[in-house]
């Protein structure tokens, strides 16, 4: 009887999951969405955002004509971080090039350059930076700490013995040419499942609701449950399919590596898939119709891409955002996901990120099973 | 009794839509809801089947509670609601096998299928989605769907609202062939032509049964001699005859009035000859039978007078 009635209720979850397979393979717009977005997505932020500034527009006066001054220049270039586009003596010039916005930076050099280097106390350099563009002052505080201008690197003009400045060696871990697309691509993965999967399932469960089909459910013998995990299983694969992508786009055209096991890689994403389903249910309760699904799923997307440490420094920001960013999924999968893919992390490494998905998931799916009910009121 | 409730209410906030109703339908029978939008059918049907808790009172279907019993009931039970609720993305075929899926419909599902789709009329439209179907169409697979696992108890919510009168009558076959199968069907509807062919009827207006019985006792004792005047069209007889106490109701059918004067006037055509005649309308007045629109005019204008 036990098992005779767990046989007919498997066949009514697997009647819905199909149905839901059916329904989404003729959506042209949702199916495309399963791999547009996360195309896109990567492109876009791949190839759009990148934090390391490079060949910067930059116009030099060099004041002081020395063969020093020549070869700070010189050292400038050499960092590529600047392009040196113009050459002038002229300060009316720096600052006519720096107002059209053509040149990002200036390096005015001073007539007594030699002279300020024997000099403790003045500056030796003076770098002008387009304020209005938001990341060039954090470049041109870089270009500032080089060692060539800063002043506990000025020892070797000091000394005047080499011009070979002693470098402060900065190396950087596991992403050693700092490539943006190698910290970004990992972090996609958590961005665009969160995207689509809290997007989709909402989506998904409202649109029976508007449409009336809903009514119809709840005349049949078909459980709540039933209901929930028979419309969300398809998602699970749409979820692992997209992260499938995002690997394999990721690797083709920005060479991400994956250091660790694959095997952790898809546990985890499976997790965060169910904690994203688990969120996107829970929209679902909240809304009466497609269009307020969608808009609360964007509401819960927002602080996830701000906060989570996919777009700022997670350290940089005020604690009460920090506690905020606790409650997403998204910021400890982050952690998840950077962890295995660049550092080589294994699943139990990473415990304490995967036992708060965990806890999410718990949390959400409570909620929204008691908030999902087989009435109408 | 199919199904039976007592003093079952519902509010939605400040509104009453079913206020303190009683029934009791017999299985085996066509049971009509007729009333005007919002007078509290649909939200009947959608307690008998579990879907809204009554607010005060309970019903029992099949003797069972629609609160507590609402599972058991389900399996017994074929709904189809006012709107079209089927899949539109879905065939004929696809939507006929989900049903079945859900109903847990065993042996040869697939003939099944094909019997439905044969009574139905719905072999042409096997592979077509039910988005594409038109109106007629779409509710014969709406009852299939809702027919599919043979209920006792078939709730149809205004199912012909979308439909052309031949695919009405049609439909109204396939009633009449289900409830000699032994299943009792509960429908609610607005129009008279159909309320008239139901073995039993309640008449709902603001949440309240205001009169019930068959189509034929109502007309009977529909408590108001009908008249039919003719030769008053275009004067303000209409008027005049609506302000009088005694009268419920006056209907223009062309060129003629058809009036409802109180059963309690005596010699009411005369009365009705005076009146018109004081205004200087010499009209033929010829006493008619009631149909159920008048019961339905007398019952709700009652309602409203509140006596």
């Amino acid at each position: 009887m036990a098992t005779s009635r767990f046989i007919a209720s498997l066949r009514r979850l697997r009647a819905v999951a199909m149905k839901e397979v059916r329904q989404l393979s003729r959506d042209r717009v949702t199916f495309g969405m399963i791999v547009g977005v996360p195309l896109m997505q990567i492109t876009l932020f791949g190839y759009a955002i990148n934090y390391d500034v490079r060949n910067l527009a930059t116009v030099v006066q060099d004041q002081a004509q020395s063969s020093m001054s020549r070869e700070f220049v010189a050292q400038l270039r050499a960092t590529q971080v600047i392009h040196v586009a113009w050459q002038t003596d002229s300060a009316s010039e720096v600052d006519r090039l720096m107002r059209e916005g053509r040149a990002s930076m200036a390096v005015v050099i001073p007539a007594d350059f030699e002279r300020r280097l024997q000099s403790e106390t003045r500056p030796v350099v003076q770098i002008l930076v387009d304020g209005s563009q938001p990341s060039l002052a954090g470049v041109a505080n870089g270009v500032a700490m080089l060692p060539t201008i800063s002043r506990h690197g000025m020892g070797p003009y000091a000394g005047g013995k080499r011009m070979a400045p002693r470098r402060i060696e900065i190396r950087t871990l596991y992403n050693p040419e700092k490539r943006t697309a190698v910290q970004i691509v990992p972090a996609l993965i958590g961005v665009i499942l969160s995207m689509t999967m809290v997007l989709f399932t909402s989506g998904a469960i409202v649109r029976e609701r508007e449409r009336g089909n809903l009514e119809l459910l709840i005349a049949t013998p078909l459980g709540r449950l039933e209901l929930m995990v028979g419309k969300l299983l398809p998602y699970v694969g749409i979820g692992l399919i997209q992260v499938t992508l995002i690997l394999v786009v990721g690797k083709l055209l920005f060479a991400v590596p994956t250091v660790g096991h694959f095997f952790d890689l898809y546990c985890a994403a499976l997790l965060f898939i169910a904690a994203s389903l688990g969120l996107g249910l829970f929209v679902s309760t909240l809304a009466q119709t497609q269009f307020q699904a969608f808009q609360l799923a964007f509401v819960t997307m927002l602080p996830s891409i701000l906060l989570s440490g996919f777009m700022f420094p997670f350290e940089g920001m005020p604690e009460a955002a920090q506690w905020l960013a606790q409650i997403l999924p998204l910021t400890h999968f982050n952690v998840i996901v950077r962890g295995i893919m660049l550092r080589g992390a294994d699943l139990p490494e990473v415990w304490p990120q995967a036992l708060k998905l965990v806890v999410f998931l718990a949390v959400m799916l409570t909620v929204a099973v008691a908030r999902f009910k087989k009435r109408l009121d | 009794m199919a199904i039976t409730a007592r003093q079952l209410t519902r509010r939605f906030g400040e509104k009453t839509a079913v206020d303190h109703i009683d029934l009791d339908i017999p299985a085996g029978r066509i049971y009509g809801f007729l009333g005007p939008n919002g007078s509290g059918k649909s939200t009947t049907l959608r307690m008998l089947c579990g879907m809204l808790l009554p607010s005060d009172g309970h019903a029992e279907v099949f003797g069972l509670s629609v609160v507590k019993d609402a599972e058991a009931i389900r399996r017994r039970l074929g709904y189809m609601p006012q709107k079209f609720s089927l899949w539109e993305d879905l065939t004929t075929d696809e939507n006929l096998r989900f049903i079945a899926d859900l109903y847990g419909l065993e042996g040869d599902v697939d003939a099944r299928i094909a019997q439905a789709r044969n009574t139905y009329n719905l072999e042409k439209l096997r592979a077509q989605r039910a988005g594409t179907m038109s109106g007629g169409q779409k509710q014969r697979l709406a009852l299939a769907a809702a027919t599919l696992h043979s209920p006792e108890l078939l709730l149809l919510d205004e199912p012909t609202s979308a439909v052309d009168p031949q695919s009405r009558r049609d439909f109204w076959e396939r009633l009449f062939m289900l409830a000699e199968a032994g299943a009792t069907i509960l429908v609610s509807t607005h129009y008279m032509d159909e309320a008239e062919r139901c073995h039993g009827l309640a008449i709902l207006a603001e949440g309240r049964v205001v009169s019930e019985g068959s189509p034929r006792d109502l007309m009977n004792g529909v408590g108001a001699d009908v008249f039919e005047v003719e030769g008053a069209d275009g004067s303000e007889a209409p008027r005049l005859l609506r302000a009088l106490p005694w009268i419920h109701g006056v209907t223009q059918l062309g060129v003629r009035l058809r009036v409802l004067v109180d059963r309690s006037e005596n010699a009411p055509a005369d009365q009705l000859r005076a009146v018109l005649k004081q205004h200087g309308i010499d009209a033929k007045i010829e006493p008619t039978h009631a149909s159920l629109e008048d019961v339905f005019v007398v019952a709700t204008r009652r309602e409203k007078n509140g006596d």
